[in-house]
């Protein structure tokens, strides 16, 4: 039998993945290597598989992903450095049968708006929070974030984090568990195709249990800031497996009870 | 004829909210305008009209859900007093950048910091100056009745969506916490329509919409801030409202607004008994102020006294606005004092007429 | 015997050359390009066709979305 030639292979039919028709064709601003852009096509993708373009409302406050919209064809607002989950719940409040996200930075989420984020959560808002934690400011050039592991360096801790001197770093995702308003809590990575694959799951069910108006849907996905982190990408995504994933466990943190 | 109603300023606020169609409120207790969200959620406006009514866990959530709001093209709002105000700032420039409509009602009491919780009219240059960063306006509307303070809500829902520019009505407690009959508007329902520009989710037949006041390219930064003084332009040009009292023979001329306002009222007549012709000038847009008609006065009257409860902060207006032409002073109380009528009449003697 | 055959497309313009796909590859078909796109980056490219499953892995970590992925079975 004769080989198959690459031309017979590259045919329409046989396509098996290419990006989502929900992310537009601006070239993403991000660094080479970084998980914004993985974690934006993921969630386009359950958009687009769960037909929610028409209903979906995203916030991106300020950070990295601030220019998300560019990216994302679908109506967007740009918010406040961590003001996210004040706009969402007002734009889920008056207009309860769309799909509301936001996608919020560590800086964002877990410093200045810690509480917009612990009270929209609390109050059981039903919106899906997307939380990456690179554990350091990306936009502001890699200053020291509430998620900075201990003596991990950032330009605002150039020695290292000394949780004495600088506190320690905050798991917000564990406190958010614990409110009685979230209704699926999970924390996922980007890092290597597996963790892509479960990390694609958990979105879709983010996004898909906001329909049953039972509470917040939280996802935090561990990232890297390979510009930041001052590595490569590739070793970027070692090193958030040796020292961030132990720190910060990968898995459902709360589940709905079926 | 409307329903009339004896009502506080605050509580006038809420009810014509619901009559007004809002479509949220959102805010957080102060003295003194708790009564507004008060008396909205003892009206279940949810049951009412559909209104979301929701008390935030901090000023600086309330403004940014008011922002989130008024980005789907929604009638939102949000009321505060002065410190309230101050936490608000970010969100509003936020607001203003992106060219949002929403209201915004400062109940003004008396500073700097905690201050005291009686009236003043102390945050004059936040409202009309700007207030948060940047180069942006807040149509400012200056309510002296209760009436009025029904009254602005409409209006003020009105210049917000024909500009798409935050209003703020800027009373202040003593306004908010008086009783007075009010001639309630008749109801109008909620909207239905779908803004072209809201976020509403993007529907096959259009673009995705997209709120924000970000642009990093300078040239379209610098030619969006010409698009936004333009719009400032044509609201000068078009919505400045003041009301003169007493002033066709007058020879010198009061400028007040709100509580400062009604007092100066008696003082016109008690010195107008003892014959100095004094009328007053009551501004009602703050910003766009009403430099022209003021300047138009200048022919007129031999000087001005600015009564403000207030360091001191409209006068400055009123100078640039009469140019040098004539003699202008101020007069005020702080602190949460009201001044008197003697008071500001042996003040328009002792630094006008006098002086 | 069936066997699956793949192929990958770059949208070499895109690519940033961040090699996440080149690691995420169980079968070492990605090689990147000496040359680089008009932005600088040298971009990846299947060095090893033969070998390539269509398993998508690489198309999946890619955060720029830039990889497309076909597979055929053949007999
Ligand atoms: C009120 C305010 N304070 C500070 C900033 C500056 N700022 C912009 S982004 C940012 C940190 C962003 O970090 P993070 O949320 O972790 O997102 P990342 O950039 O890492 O994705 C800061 C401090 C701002 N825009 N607004
Ligand atoms: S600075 Fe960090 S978070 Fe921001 S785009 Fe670059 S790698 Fe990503
Ligand atoms: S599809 Fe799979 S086998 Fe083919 S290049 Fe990509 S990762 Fe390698
Ligand atoms: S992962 Fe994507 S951007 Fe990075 S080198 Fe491969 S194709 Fe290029």
């Amino acid at each position: 039998m004769a080989e198959i030639t690459l031309d017979q292979i590259i045919q329409p039919e046989n396509l098996v993945y290419t990006k989502s028709r929900i992310m537009t064709d601006t070239v993403l601003h991000y660094c080479p290597g970084c998980g914004h852009g993985t974690a934006h096509r993921l969630l386009a993708e359950v958009i687009e598989e769960l037909d929610l373009q028409a209903d979906t409302i995203g916030v991106a406050p300020v950070g990295c992903s601030v220019l998300m919209y560019n990216y994302m064809d679908v109506d967007m607002q740009e918010a406040a450095h961590g003001r996210a989950p004040a706009l969402a719940t007002a734009i889920k409040r008056l207009m309860p049968e769309k799909f509301v996200f936001t996608y919020q930075g560590d800086g964002d989420l877990a410093a200045i708006g810690t509480a917009e984020t612990i009270h929209a959560c609390n109050r059981g808002e039903n919106i899906t929070i997307l939380f990456i934690n690179n554990g350091i400011y990306g936009m502001t050039g890699g200053q020291m974030a509430p998620t900075t592991l201990p003596d991990m360096k950032a330009s605002t801790c150039p020695y290292g984090r000394d949780v004495r001197m600088m506190g320690n770093p905050l798991k917000i995702t564990d406190i958010v568990a614990t409110l009685p308003g979230s209704y699926y809590v999970t924390r996922q990575s980007v890092h290597t195709p597996g963790n892509v694959r479960k990390a694609k799951k958990a979105i879709r069910k983010a996004v898909e249990y906001q329909k049953r108006n039972q509470g917040t849907c939280f996802v935090e996905i561990v990232s890297n800031c390979n510009s930041g982190w001052k590595m490569t990408p590739a070793d970027a995504n070692q090193w958030l497996e040796e020292n961030m994933l132990p720190f910060y466990p990968l898995g459902d943190l709360k589940v709905p009870e079926e | 004829m409307g329903e009339l109603r004896l009502m506080k300023g605050n509580e006038a606020v809420a009810e014509a909210a619901i009559r007004a169609g809002a479509d949220g409120y959102f805010g957080y207790p102060i003295t003194p305008q708790s009564e507004v969200m008060e008396y909205l959620m003892a009206e279940k406006p949810h049951e009412r009209t559909g209104m979301v009514v929701l008390q935030a866990e901090s000023e600086l959530a309330a403004i940014n859900m008011v922002y989130g709001g008024a980005a789907c093209g929604k009638k939102v709002m949000t009321s505060s007093s002065s410190p309230g105000i101050s936490l608000m700032q970010e969100g509003i420039s936020y607001i203003a950048g992106a060219e949002l409509p929403c209201l915004l009602v400062n109940v003004v009491r008396g500073g700097p910091g905690l201050g005291t919780i009686q009236p003043a009219q102390s945050d004059y240059f936040q409202a009309v100056k700007g207030g948060g960063h940047g180069d942006y306006r807040l149509i400012t509307l200056a309510p002296a009745s209760v009436q009025e303070m029904s009254d602005f809500v409409k209006l003020g829902f009105e210049l917000a969506f024909k500009y798409r520019n935050p209003v703020m009505i800027l009373s202040d407690g003593a306004i908010g916490q008086m009783m007075e009959k009010v001639e309630l508007f008749d109801p109008v329902p909620r909207s239905k329509e779908i803004l072209p520009w809201a976020t509403t989710g993007k529907t096959p037949d259009r673009e995705r919409n997209i709120i924000t006041s970000l642009d990093l390219d300078p040239k379209r930064q610098e030619d969006f801030n010409l698009k936004l003084q333009k719009k400032y332009g044509e609201i000068e040009e078009k919505e400045v409202r003041y009301e003169k009292i007493q002033c066709d023979d007058a020879e010198y001329l009061f400028v007040a607004y709100g509580t400062s306002s009604r007092v100066v009222q008696k003082a016109v007549q008690l010195a107008r008994s003892r014959g100095i012709k004094v009328g007053l000038f009551r501004p009602i847009t703050l910003w766009p102020f009403p430099s022209k008609e003021i300047f138009a006065m200048t022919g007129q009257v031999k000087g001005i006294l600015s009564v403000e409860m207030s360091a001191g902060q409209m006068v400055e207006d009123i100078r640039l606005a009469v140019k040098g032409k004539i003699k202008v002073d101020y007069y005020g109380r702080m602190g949460g004092i009201i001044p008197t009528p003697d008071e500001v009449v042996e003040m328009l003697e002792k630094k006008i007429i006098g002086g | 015997m069936a066997k699956v055959r793949g192929a990958i497309v770059v949208d070499t313009e895109r690519c940033k050359g961040c090699e996440l796909c080149v690691g995420a590859c169980p079968t070492d078909v990605i090689g990147m390009e000496e040359e680089v796109n008009s932005k600088g980056y040298h971009y990846a490219y299947m060095k090893n066709p033969e070998a390539c499953t269509g398993c998508v892995n690489c198309a999946i970590i890619c955060p720029d979305g830039v990889i497309s992925v076909y597979r055929v079975k053949t007999s």
